[in-house]
């Protein structure tokens, strides 16, 4: 079984997240990266499929540029077997069809059998490289796995739906699947992994972005100023005011 | 202080022991302290990652990094619970370093590997009731009967006892109704003869297991001994030198723990309309404490760094226990001060901090102890003096 895990590399949620002069993006020299959460129970699902079957290749596949090592020498520290570094220093894409687009290029001669990625990056949060990436390279997909049991040549996915529902699909190898955080206890990298983590085959490609169809042009902080509002009028009138907005604004029912 | 002792491995521990932390300690530090409990399923994890055989070997079982890896590594533990960063430090430094350092290769291959996974614990006895400070004092008495030892008397507040399989200790070796010296054994904790009393009951460190040992007509066999009479002493004082490093590098996560803390709450709480950090007499209590912290930092990772080039630390490693511990008294004093009344209770937790701080000054060699081990270093260097 040859299992590939997309890895990436976002701020982390304790980090601060001060923008460049031009707004366009992040002041990447003040964040504190680390791996996308729902990626690393990818990871997971993967060693463990390797471990179960006693048999079988973890390849770690990260787009980004230079620093996204970090996390691929964290993944590899985990017991990923070796490495692909897609590295995008300049222009990196920010559209999920670009990213998956050079991912596909990069996976395509790999024949990987199954793709695990998290259910969506925790920075721009499209959950849709693990897809179209599985739709380009001819695979079965699914998205929001809870859980996985590889059957022959086959799949079975648990797949959370609304309302506390599951489905369970059975689909055909080679298969895209994107994971769900919480589906199982991702590991802690033992000082043996660290340790070897360099000695690891890591391999870059590089790339040339193409066309994206969305660009960020201007990064916003959420406005959190408060408001007072001053009802005016007879206290029928203000009552009146007062439980419309409970009702429809505070939603108190 | 990255850049100057830090390898991109260093940092992937630190960042693991600190994910670790988060998860598996901070979570269970407040209830382990108050009902003294040893944390053995956090210990068995610990063991499972490495992190109980950082400076051991890979030959046996080890992890095999240097000693910056683990005082980086003690660090991080203790700013979340010192209990367990004492734990693992008397376990590693004092537990196994022996074995491995003076051990015969019979002795490393049976002990070392159960040791570095933590299937078994270690624990060290040099200390007597009246053999503290002065170590030479040893009163324990292993007495030559063929190719046997008859071990009598006892040893006091010693770490991991009530918990570990394997213990290492001193004692003063006789043959023919002669005293030869210091030797040290090693034996297995279910052997016929000793004693382990109930755990001490502690001002700190509460959930480390710290129990008193007595040897009553104990057998064991010539096979036991690590350190040959004479050598056992010189041997143990440099298994001391090394765990000064480790506690020094204790003190310095309890102090950082503590100021982090007071920073946060310096920041949150308010008095006459104004963050308390505003206030210079709080503020600069922050400043002089983050100046400790980096100053004890820096000394016990320049001695961690020397003992891996394999340069002498009896006055680096002395200096740096010395420094860290009476700075981390004070700083968890000063963290306690800054939350004024909360400080004082149990619900915030420097009061454990200030708790497991005050040992620092008194185990693996008091203050004292450590200005008398700076004072003959400094004494020798007189002669060059013009």
């Amino acid at each position: 079984m040859k299992i590939a895990v997309l890895v990436k590399q976002v701020p982390g949620s304790e980090s601060p997240l001060p923008l460049v002069s031009s707004q366009d993006w992040l002041d990447e020299s003040q964040v504190a990266y680390i791996m996308n959460e729902s990626d690393n129970y990818g990871l997971e699902e993967a060693l463990q499929i390797r471990e179960k079957n006693n048999d079988g290749e973890v390849v770690v596949v990260s787009l980004g540029p230079d620093r996204t090592q970090k996390v691929i020498r964290e993944a590899l520290a985990k017991g990923a077997d070796r490495a692909i570094h897609i590295q995008t220093n300049e222009n990196y894409p920010t559209d999920p069809l670009a990213a998956a687009s050079l991912f596909a290029d990069a996976l395509k001669g790999e024949d990987f059998d199954i793709i695990f990625s998290g259910l969506q990056s925790d920075d721009l949060g499209y959950g849709q490289t693990g897809v179209i990436l599985g739709e380009l390279l001819g695979m079965s997909t699914a998205t929001l796995a809870m859980a996985t049991e590889i059957l022959d040549n086959k799949i079975k996915v648990k797949r959370e739906l609304e309302a506390g529902y599951f489905q369970w699909v059975t689909m055909s190898l080679p298969a895209s699947i994107s994971v769900q955080s919480g589906c199982n206890t991702p590991r802690y990298p033992s000082l043996k992994g660290i340790m070897g983590a360099k000695k690891k085959e890591l391999n870059v490609v590089t790339p040339s972005v193409g066309d994206q169809n969305q660009s960020i042009k201007k990064i916003y902080a959420p406005n959190t100023a408060k408001e007072t509002v001053m009802i005016k009028g007879s206290v029928d009138q203000v009552v009146e005011k007062l439980v419309t907005i409970f009702r429809n604004e505070i939603k108190i029912t | 202080m990255d850049t100057l002792f830090f390898t991109d491995e260093h940092n992937m521990l630190i960042e693991m022991i600190s994910d670790f932390a988060k998860s598996e300690i901070i979570p269970i530090a407040k209830e382990i302290d108050q009902t003294s409990r040893f944390p053995s399923e956090v210990i068995s994890k610990l063991g499972d990652l490495g992190i109980l055989s950082i400076p051991v070997p890979k030959k046996y079982g080890g992890s095999g990094m240097d000693n910056v890896a683990y005082a980086a590594a003690i660090m991080e533990l203790a700013k979340a619970d010192a209990s367990i960063a004492i734990t693992v430090a008397a376990h590693t430094s004092l537990g196994t370093m022996p074995i491995v350092l003076s051990g015969t290769e019979e002795q490393k291959k049976k002990y070392v590997p159960k040791l570095a996974t933590g299937k078994i614990l270690g624990a060290f006895g040099l200390t007597e009731p009246e053999a503290g400070s002065d170590a030479g004092a040893t009163r324990t008495t292993a007495e030559r009967k063929g190719n046997n030892y008859i071990v009598n008397g006892g040893k006091i507040f010693i770490t991991n006892a009530g918990v570990a399989g394997l213990l290492s200790f001193t004692a003063q070796i006789i043959e023919d109704g002669k005293n030869k010296g210091i030797g040290a054994f090693i034996i297995p904790t279910d052997i016929d003869g000793l004693t382990i009393s109930e755990p001490e009951k502690k001002m700190g460190w509460k959930a480390s297991d710290t129990r008193q040992l007595f040897f009553n007509n104990m057998l064991i066999s010539e096979s036991d001994m690590i350190a040959e009479p004479g050598e056992g002493f010189k041997i143990f004082l440099k298994i001391l030198t090394g765990g000064r490093i480790s506690i020094a590098a204790l003190a310095v996560g309890t102090a950082q723990g503590a100021y982090e803390k007071a920073l946060k709450y310096s920041t949150e709480r308010k008095a006459f309309g104004k963050e308390i950090n505003n206030f210079q007499s709080i503020g600069f209590k922050l400043s002089d404490m983050a100046t400790q912290i980096e100053a004890a930092k820096l000394l016990t990772f320049h001695a961690a760094w020397k003992k891996d080039n394999g340069h002498d630390i009896i006055k680096e490693a002395a200096m740096a226990k010395l420094f860290a511990s009476e700075a981390a008294m004070k700083i968890t004093t000063d963290a306690i001060q800054i939350h004024g009344g909360y400080g004082y209770v149990k619900d915030y937790d420097v009061e454990r901090y200030f708790r497991d701080a005050k040992i620092l000054e008194i185990g693996e060699g008091t203050s004292e102890v450590q200005r008398l081990i700076i004072l003959k270093q400094i004494l020798k260097k007189v002669e060059s003096l013009v």
